[in-house]
């Protein structure tokens, strides 16, 4: 029995699901079949020998859906196959033409019906053509230009006022469809009663021109403001783009292309000089060097040879090599990094507490509010400025602003971060990292490089000191220990010819013996010295110097006479030094945790420029250690590589995890550097900086302007300097106010980090 | 007499309107771990009762054509979905500590509770 699943296309309702399934189970060979219309996929286990994927596919057809099987996707009527950020992508194209439309024609008439409604400003500049004017101003010319836009451009208020009311609930639209209807009903009341309501004593004003102008400008904000919604998830977008489409499958001997939703873990993959890297993988033959930037942020291409691993959608530059699928689908790192975004942007930030406990209460208030107005101005001023002035106030209160001002400048930044290889786990980590006063970075693999290299050779004897190199890494050469490992690379980094060593012989605890060239060598720490009866004491200063940088050093001796020294040690990252500066120039205390003894830990953080150390410290200890800083009362961020330094980096207030390319230690880490650059740990502080600004400008912006401007609507001012909001000009301030918080958020793209 | 009238008037009317809006009780419901959820003018039902420690699937309809409820949020369980118009979609929450937790539209404007007990 084989079991596949496919996407199906077309279906409207849950009966299409049960119609396709009762198809496919109908179809021979086919034992089972399960269609969800939630995910519109199929599931159908089959007896290969028997079914086809094309007899499944046919099947499909024939119920009148599409199903997505086989090595070229079918296609929709449009010609894409539609995943659901295509359907959603879709969908806000079609709403984003249908507000287009709406716009322009309420715009074209809104600017006839305020033509006509002005007749005092305008009858003189028309009075050439006065007749077609007046037919402009009559109050029926007027009501049968305003009625498309109340009601046709307008529609979407009173749907979405409808639905909200038989809930018992009210939004932005349940303001904007009764401050609107109020001005047209009124209109429409003196267009066609004007006689009887005069002799009640009715002011005979008309307000079609507020309604109409109301409308359209709330329509062209929300056209904008969807356009400029649409680039907060740019980032998301482009990862998704990264992803290659198809991969070059070796089977059966023959390579053959096949779409990479079928790639599985195990099949062997070719790739050639400038291809995509499809999936993640471990290389089985050739070298090459690959461009990972997309991914890591990491401008410079890395080498990778047979052992090495790849990561999918990264490029790559030179060689062709074949390797090994060990991740497909959405374990890979890209599909990681894509899930962890979202899951980022999708988060709430501590601080969007206020602005959302006020949007639950804030329509209700304003159309109280609102009534409020139109009492007060009524018992104490004209019936027609308590009129406006109640459509002033529910014009231009703007709960959207407030809804957005946190969301959309999150969105923005975790995307941001993402881009320099800076993963942020959620909102709360980018709320808090701005906050940091003390940083600390655990010590091996995190500062330092986790590998030991050879820091110095000294030659003492006539030997130079390329020969001193060459004669130990030639008697290294068989050894595995990982101080000969480094002193092997140093050799081959100079391009030194090595030769085979006889009567090789390790000496635990003590180091090599054995004769390279015909030479006798010694190569180990003082204790072999002694036991080959070399001398070294004359060279102890020098010794104990380079131990007192934390090096290890082993000594190389041939017919009891010592030929140099070689000083091995894990050296530090070139970044560390430049992060510590940045660090403290943000005013952040930088510390140092390891399990090094107190001489080596000094070294490093000497050379680092960090002045504080915590030694000795047992990798269990480490958690205590950031709670007994973090209860000092500071913010405590604490850097690590993610694998054993788990419970440190979830105990501190924000972890930071080295990510190592494929193993993202999602879980316990805030922020993961996926670039290991250690730079971008400033980076991230000054990203959740930029961001934090950003979310505390939109905020005050956004209650800001409610506190003044709906005071201010009220008429509040009036009594001092005379001053009333005209509900049109309320109108553009609303819809300006939404536009310019994601326009703010949206500068976050072009923040220096 | 008319400003009388009118004060009276206004006084019922913004009473009114905080008895619509404030007034109404989340009925209590039996915890249970399959929900439907209609998007219609905001969440029916929007008071979500289930049970701790045991995943959930809540599925979501949406046959409010109005853009405000396109998105749903749940930013507890950090989940942002969007909601095509009249297709069911699916939302797992995984097993969760007992706590009221909030979803809302996108821009945080209709509101609801999933309570877990």
């Amino acid at each position: 029995m084989t079991k596949t699943s496919f996407p199906i296309i077309g279906m409207h309702c849950a009966s299409c699901a049960r119609l396709i399934e009762r198809q496919l189970k109908k179809t021979p060979g086919v034992s089972e079949a399960a269609v969800n219309y939630g995910s519109e996929q199929a599931s159908v286990e089959f007896d290969a020998s028997v079914a086809t994927p094309n007899a499944l596919a046919g099947a499909v057809a024939a119920a009148g859906y599409k199903a997505i099987i086989g090595d070229t996707p079918q296609k929709t009527a449009s010609g894409s196959v539609m995943t659901p950020d295509d359907i959603k992508e879709e969908a806000k194209s079609r709403e984003l033409a249908e507000l287009k439309t709406k716009v322009i024609v309420s715009g074209i008439l809104s600017a006839f019906i305020m033509l006509g409604s002005f007749p005092e400003w305008f009858t003189g500049i028309f009075s050439g053509i006065s007749s077609i004017y007046a037919f402009l101003a009559a109050p029926a010319t007027l009501l049968l230009l305003t009625i498309p836009v109340q009601f046709w451009a307008g529609k979407s208020f009173y749907q979405a006022t409808w639905s909200g009311l038989k809930n018992r609930t009210a939004s932005m639209d349940t303001l904007i469809a009764i401050g609107t209807t109020a001005a047209f009903g009124y209109s429409l009341l003196t267009t066609l009663f004007p006689e009887p309501l005069e002799a009640l004593g009715v002011p005979m004003t008309m307000y079609y021109d507020t309604a109409a102008v109301i409308i359209t400008l709330i329509l062209l904000g929300r056209y904008l403001e969807a356009k400029a919604k649409a680039h907060t998830s740019d980032a998301i977008k482009k990862l998704l783009h990264l992803q290659a489409k198809t991969a070059r499958v070796v089977r059966g001997g023959k390579e053959i292309d096949i779409p990479i939703d079928q790639v599985k873990k195990g099949d062997s993959i070719r790739v050639r000089p400038g291809e995509k890297i499809p999936v993640d993988g471990t290389i089985t033959e050739g070298s090459s060097s690959v461009d990972e930037s997309m991914v890591t942020g990491e401008s410079i291409p890395v080498d990778k040879k047979q052992g090495d691993i790849v990561i999918g959608a990264t490029i790559n530059r030179t060689g062709t090599f074949l390797f090994t699928a060990t991740k497909v689908g959405n374990e890979t790192l890209l599909s990681q990094i894509v899930t962890m975004v979202s899951e980022a942007q999708s988060s709430r930030a501590p601080i969007q507490r206020l602005a959302d406990v006020v949007s639950g209460y804030f329509v209700p208030v304003v159309l109280m509010l609102s009534v409020a107005t139109f009492v007060i101005w009524y018992d104490v001023g004209l019936p027609t400025q308590a009129f406006v002035n109640l459509i002033a106030v529910l014009i231009i209160a703007c709960p959207c602003a407030l809804g957005l001002a946190t969301p959309t400048a999150i969105m923005v930044g975790t995307g941001r971060g993402a881009e320099r290889g800076v993963l942020i786990k959620d909102a709360e980590a980018l709320e808090t990292a701005h906050k940091i006063r003390v940083a600390v970075f655990d010590k091996t693999g995190t500062l330092t490089r986790g590998k030991p290299t050879v820091t110095d050779i000294i030659s003492v004897a006539k030997t130079s000191d390329g020969e001193v190199l060459s004669l130990a890494a030639s008697l290294e050469k068989g050894s595995e220990h990982s101080l000969a490992e480094a002193i092997v690379t140093a050799a081959t980094e100079q391009n030194l010819t090595l030769t085979k060593p006889h009567a090789f012989q390790a000496i635990a605890g003590h180091g090599v013996t054995g004769s390279v060239n015909g030479k006798s060598l010694a190569l180990g720490n003082r204790l072999l010295m002694t036991r080959q009866s070399v001398i070294y004491n004359t060279h102890e200063k020098k010794i104990a110097a380079l131990e007192t940088q934390g090096k290890t050093v082993m000594l190389l001796a041939s017919e009891k006479q010592l030929l140099g020294l070689i000083a091995v040690a894990d050296t530090l990252k070139n970044d560390a030094k430049d992060m510590v500066v940045a660090l403290k120039k943000l005013h952040i205390s930088v510390w140092m945790i390891t399990g090094d003894n107190e001489r080596t830990a000094n070294a490093i953080a000497k050379q680092a420029g960090i002045d504080n150390v915590l030694a000795g410290v047992l990798p269990q200890e480490k958690a205590q250690k950031i709670k007994e800083l973090k209860a000092k009362n500071t913010f405590v961020a604490f850097a690590g590589d993610g694998i054993n330094d788990a419970p440190a980096l979830a105990g501190a207030d924000v972890g930071i995890a080295m990510g190592t390319g494929t193993d993202v230690a999602i879980e316990s880490a805030g922020i993961t550097l996926l670039n290991k650059d250690l730079r971008s740990v400033v980076t991230a502080i000054k990203l959740s900086k930029a961001t934090l600004s950003i979310i505390k400008q939109n905020l005050f912006w956004a209650f800001a302007y409610n506190v003044v401007l709906i005071p201010v609507a009220a008429g509040t001012l009036y009594p001092i300097t005379g001053w009333l909001l005209n509900p049109a000009l309320a109108a553009f301030a609303m819809a300006a106010s939404s536009i310019s918080v994601v326009g703010n958020s949206l500068r976050l793209k072009n923040a220096k980090i | 007499m008319d400003k009388l009238i009118v004060t009276l008037l206004g006084a019922t009317v913004i009473g009114f309107i905080y008895w619509f809006f404030f007034g109404k009780k989340d009925e209590l419901v039996q915890p249970k771990n399959v929900w439907s959820v209609l998007v219609e003018g905001g969440y029916k039902p929007s008071t979500i009762t289930i049970p701790r420690d045991k995943p959930t699937t809540l599925t979501f309809t949406r046959t409010d054509a109005n853009s405000c409820l396109e998105e749903i949020v749940l930013p507890d369980f950090k989940i942002k979905k969007f909601l095509p118009l009249d297709k069911e979609v699916v939302i797992t929450i995984p097993p969760t500590k007992p706590g009221i937790y909030t979803l809302h539209c996108g821009m945080n404007m209709y509101h609801g509770k999933i309570i877990v007990v």
